[in-house]
């Protein structure tokens, strides 16, 4: 038995996953990034080897993926992030056709074909709204743990209008929502509301096809899942992990390629 | 012009010049360089090329009291000006040097610094940051005695040259293009602009107190489109697999098309650079060593990564191969025709790319793309030009749909480098290789 790895190191987490020779994931970890992109490499491969059980000799090729690609000395080959996004949707949902990824530093919407090709693509990376990073910023500003964004913009009855796509706008509309004592699911919702928006007019650039899937740390936020799902008028699908399906990807490409 | 100016010009223009440039080259001698692992050796032509254009702005320096200097929009009908004498020098092309040098986004700061938008043309901000401080690093720009914009590449310079004329106290003749909306020949459209002509060079003749010279006009006409033609036989030769220059290289050796044309150095450039690229082609040299994909740009060149850019597509065997841009130069100019001159002129310069139609432009890239054998597109949505980025994401999507060319887009700007960020376009870039090479 022959195993292959893939290492993700994005902006905010790193993970790395493990595959044996049939594909099937025998380890995985997610780590905080950190300063340091190849410490943080290096950990997260070394949890998914221990996670799994095995040495590292074990592993006959790594794939690097993610901004910190360029940071993985131990990688047989750098591939970006979209391909491996693509590649990695794929394979757990072999009909899907539009992947849309929202990660710390930025988000893409990436047309998948045959084999999980990626056909076309487009990303929002000149500004943080419509990125992980956005959500991070409001849930700081309104005192709410990050994971508890979702259960609460489920539980608005209403919704407050953030008409700002900038960030920093954003946040003083918040802040001056806040200070009209605005209840906080009505802000949270309507915060998701608007990164929703920014990324469904990306998902209108390269044009939905097929079932939609969506990855990356976002994609944890049934609040955000729920209005996408609304605003594109079809099923938006999530994997059981989302975080981890760009170093699966990774993996996937690393077994093509040792094979 | 008055006798001693005109005695000095002459002085630096066959004798001071040449010593300049072969001062210049001294102390320049290279030693053998080992064969570039990603590149074939430089062109010779390069060396001629920096030669005219350093000889280009160093004479500009010894016109005053010798010869009337003129600034020029990139897509006016110099040839008009040609008969009545005039140095022209072209701000967009200034800008254009000032952004390969990285200094783009310094200058911008200086008309920033006076009011002007960061979102205005960055080559309008460089140009009015020099206007205003007289920084530049090609040491000294003579003042404009006349300046001369068109728009038919933008709405842009219309106001950028109406700040200058009041700043220099100085005329501007401008040269209105209506949009073509349709591919109708001929008109009201036609006659408006042959009219505007026939005024523009009463105007000359007031300015100058001289006598327009028709025949030296349809001289300069039968020259300039020579030369055209001659540019695009140098682009034609990226045809050949391997190409014998890339993009990146036509980028750097357009400067005579777009500054000198309608003289006589512009076309014994290009001859010289013809022969060059001929003979590479035959040979089947490519610019690179490894082509593997051949690709299409569209929009004006990012100046200041030029050289990454051309490590990075080369590293990658990825080759440009053609360009909307360049090509905006060999596209209509052979429309010239010195026994219509006037009429000519008028049709050349108002079917440019830039005022002509969505479809018009689509079925030019459908052209090049069949031509040179493209396999995919890369847009640049360029923060300063508006009029040449709009419509791009309509362009991406009917060309997948037509010829099923992937593209990509990459957002950056044209001089300013600050609008750039580089990790982020090279992920868009290499995941577009990624895809073009599982194809």
């Amino acid at each position: 038995m022959h195993y292959a790895a893939g290492i993700d190191v994005g902006s905010l987490s790193t993970e790395a996953v493990i595959l044996d020779s049939e594909a099937r994931i025998v380890g995985e970890s997610i780590l905080e990034t950190g300063f340091h992109s190849t410490r943080a490499a290096e950990k997260a491969f070394e949890a998914a080897l221990a996670h799994a059980g095995l040495p590292a000799e074990a592993i006959e090729t790594a794939v690097a993926t993610g901004y910190g690609r360029i940071s993985v000395p131990f990688a047989a080959k750098r591939i970006t992030e979209i391909s491996c996004h693509a590649l990695g949707a794929w394979r757990l949902f072999p009909d899907t056709g539009t992947v849309i990824d929202i990660g710390g530093q930025d988000s893409k919407v990436i047309q998948v074909g045959t084999e999980g090709r990626v056909l076309d693509f487009t990303m929002n990376d000149k500004c943080a709204a419509g990125t992980g990073r956005f959500l991070d910023v409001m849930a700081a500003k309104l005192e709410v743990p990050l994971e508890d964004l979702g259960r609460l913009s489920l539980e608005a009855r209403g919704e407050a209008t953030i008409s700002s796509v900038c960030t920093v706008f954003a946040e003083s509309e918040v802040v001056s929502l806040v200070a009209r004592n605005h209840p906080r699911e009505e802000i949270i919702r309507g915060i998701h509301r608007s990164i929703v928006h920014r990324v469904v007019s990306m998902v209108r650039v390269v044009g939905v096809q097929g079932q939609v899937t969506m990855t990356g740390g976002v994609a944890l936020n049934q609040g955000v899942v729920a209005l996408l799902s609304e605003e594109l008028g079809r099923p938006v699908r999530v994997p059981a992990e989302p975080r981890t399906v760009g170093a699966f990807g990774a993996a996937l490409h690393a077994l093509k390629g040792g094979a | 012009m008055t006798l001693l100016p005109a005695i000095r010009y002459r002085f630096m223009k066959d004798i001071g010049a040449p010593a300049a440039m072969r001062f210049a080259k001294m102390g320049k001698k290279r030693p053998a360089r080992p064969p570039d692992p990603l590149f074939a050796p430089p062109l010779a032509a390069t060396r001629r090329l920096k030669e005219l254009i350093s000889r280009h702005y160093f004479l500009s320096r010894y016109t005053r009291g010798a010869m009337p200097v003129a600034w020029v929009t990139s897509g006016a009908p110099v040839e008009i000006l040609r008969p009545f004498g005039y140095y022209t020098l072209y701000p967009e092309n200034h800008s254009a040097l000032c952004g390969a040098q990285k200094v783009g986004g310094r200058m911008c700061a200086h008309a920033e610094e006076h009011g002007y938008s960061p979102d205005l043309c960055s080559y309008a901000r460089i140009d009015l940051g020099h206007a205003l401080t007289g920084n530049t690093p090609v040491g000294r720009l003579p003042r404009p005695d006349l300046l001369f914009a068109s728009n038919n590449i933008c709405q842009t310079v219309l106001y950028w040259y109406k700040i200058l004329a009041a700043r220099y106290g100085i005329p501007l003749i401008l040269f209105d293009t209506p949009y073509r909306f349709a591919d109708a020949e001929g008109g009201p459209d036609l006659e408006y602009m042959v009219g505007q002509m026939e005024a523009i060079i009463q105007q000359l003749e007031g300015i100058s107190g001289r006598r327009f010279d028709r025949e030296a006009f349809s001289r300069t006409i039968d020259l300039a489109k020579e030369t055209s033609l001659l540019w695009g036989r140098v682009l034609a030769t990226m045809k050949a697999r391997p190409a014998p220059m890339t993009i990146f290289d036509a980028f750097a050796h357009m400067l005579p098309i777009v500054s000198l044309r309608g003289l006589e150095s512009a076309r014994g450039y290009y001859r010289l650079l013809l022969e060059e690229l001929e003979e590479r082609a035959e040979r089947g040299v490519g610019a690179i060593r490894e082509e593997r994909k051949r690709l299409m740009w569209d929009n004006i060149a990012i100046w200041p990564r030029m050289r990454e850019h051309a490590n990075l597509f080369a590293s990658h065997g990825m080759a440009f191969v053609t360009a909307t841009y360049t090509n905006a130069w060999a596209e209509t100019t052979p429309l010239l025709d010195p026994g219509r001159p006037l009429e000519s002129l008028a049709k050349a310069y108002s079917c440019v790319i830039l005022n002509h139609h969505l479809e018009h432009r689509l079925k030019l890239m459908e052209r090049l793309i069949r031509e040179y054998r493209v396999d995919g597109l890369v847009i640049h949505s360029a923060r300063s030009c508006k009029p040449y980025s709009v419509g791009q994401y309509d362009i991406k999507r009917l060309l997948l749909e037509r010829l099923s060319i992937p593209s990509v887009v990459i957002e950056a700007d044209i001089a300013d480098e600050r609008a750039y960020a580089e990790e982020q376009t090279r992920t868009r870039l290499e995941a577009f290789f990624e895809a073009l090479e599982e194809e």
